[in-house]
């Protein structure tokens, strides 16, 4: 591009801004129930950031973050490790259904035993030598990720009187741009520490909350190796531009 | 595709991020010895003012000409004008509450109601305790003209904008994150 054609470019900027969520789908960030919200929530009123170049863009990492076995959280010491091995998978699309390709997942766990390989994780449940609890994946072209890991267990915290995390997964994912930058975790169907947990009830529409929630996914299973559970995630979709029409090339 | 789903809600990294979102060459938007690199460093504080040891700043940010290495960017996809320019940095806190990143400074960026964005960096702030990130943006102290003329900054509360502004520092800027009280950083929805 000749410097005259961008200037003729700028001059014509239209940014693919992407749609602001609705009010009620993120958990308020002053949450008391979760007492660490207090001292940490803003109090300030957030201030609008029109979305512009820094934001409609973002980091696209790629392969050069992954090793071969950073999808299997099983595979990567000498051993196994202790616990049920479960497959993880979903699919990553925005707002408008179109899948999110080749776009960096993270996830991190608690062991089987729900300890997690940390310095302040000091309850008395073992740690596992085979089981780092970290784990990496590039969606496909079709948005599609796939982890092998183990349930992690439940863990207590001091939050209130005799409180327990559910089971989890932290996810984490960069989507295509700033704005579509999404933190999460991801809870097992049924478990019956729902009730107590105010991480998972700081979301306070309970069709929302449901979308933290897998389902498990007995078609996906590895018949005599692992149990299967879905967890399809949504990104932010985009606002329509004057140059987008019904379909897109994504 | 005209399929409306309904997005997936946020919920805190908690506090074993580390575990998950560390990179050892997370600080590093540039490589060591980029011509023209320095360091931000910053503290995060809470409402006690006490340091936040459990959280995670990354940043994003344009390169030196002013340009990103994407395909949405409407100018075009352009390759970074600094050899293994990144654009993005990650760094968790330290027992201090401490970030730090090595960068170069973005250039200033146009914008489609026709102004000029000043030099800047967009941050997101994780942590236990953040049931979604924050995000803030730096600015920097050297630039009262651009910093005058930026569309966001200028719409920014005058008494509150200075929390946007990085200062100088021996090696770089400091930009210290409020999270409330007096000098609390201003937090955008985007
Ligand atoms: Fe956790």
């Amino acid at each position: 591009m000749t410097e005259d054609t961008a200037r003729r470019a700028d001059r014509a900027l239209v940014l693919p801004t992407y749609r602001r969520d609705d009010v009620d789908v993120h958990p308020p960030l002053l949450s008391p129930d979760y007492r660490s919200t207090v001292a940490r929530a803003p109090r300030q009123p957030l201030a609008h950031l029109p979305q512009r170049l820094t934001e409609t863009t973002g980091p696209l990492l790629g392969e050069g973050r992954l090793g071969d076995l950073d999808h299997d959280l099983t595979r990567q010491h000498d051993g196994p490790p202790q616990g049920q091995r479960i497959i993880v998978h979903g699919r990553v699309r925005d707002g408008d259904g179109r899948p999110v390709p080749h776009t960096l997942v993270e996830i991190w766990q608690a062991n089987a035993a729900g300890r997690y390989r940390h310095a302040s994780d000091t309850w008395p449940a073992p740690l596992d030598p085979h089981f780092d609890g970290v784990g990496r994946a590039l969606t496909d072209d079709r948005g599609r990720y796939r982890f092998v890991t183990v349930q992690p267990g439940a863990y207590p915290w001091r939050n209130h009187d005799n409180a327990w995390r559910p089971a989890h997964i932290h996810f984490s994912l960069f989507g295509r741009a700033f704005t579509q930058r999404l933190v999460t975790q991801m809870y097992f169907p049924g478990d019956p520490l729902f009730f107590q947990d105010p991480v998972l009830h700081s979301v306070r529409d309970p069709g929302a909350r449901q979308r933290l929630i897998a389902r498990y996914d007995h078609a996906a299973t590895a018949p005599e190796w692992a149990l299967a559970y879905a967890f399809d995630i949504v990104l932010r979709g985009r606002e329509s531009t004057p140059f987008e029409d019904g379909d897109d090339d994504e | 595709m005209s399929e409306r789903l309904a997005v997936t809600p946020a919920q805190t990294v908690g506090p074993y991020l580390s575990i998950g979102l560390r990179w050892p060459d997370g600080p590093y938007v540039v490589p060591e010895g980029t011509p023209g690199a320095f360091w931000v460093r910053g503290r995060i504080i809470d409402g006690t003012g006490a340091p936040v040891v459990d959280a995670l700043v990354e940043s994003w940010q344009a390169d030196p000409a002013g340009r990103f290495d994407h395909p949405d960017d409407p100018r075009g996809a352009h390759p970074p004008a600094l050899a293994g320019f990144r654009g993005f940095g990650r760094s968790e806190t330290d027992d201090q509450g401490c970030y730090r990143l090595l960068t170069v400074r973005p250039g200033s960026l146009p914008d489609p109601d026709g102004g000029v964005e000043a030099p800047h960096l967009t941050l997101s702030v994780l942590g236990r305790g953040l049931l979604h990130r924050l995000v803030t943006r730096l600015y920097f102290p050297d630039e009262p003209t651009a910093n005058a003329a930026d569309p966001v900054l200028s719409g920014i509360d005058a008494g509150r904008r200075d929390t946007l502004v990085a200062s100088t520092a021996p090696d770089g800027f400091r930009f210290d994150i409020h999270l409330q009280g007096d000098r609390e950083t201003v937090f955008f929805a985007v």
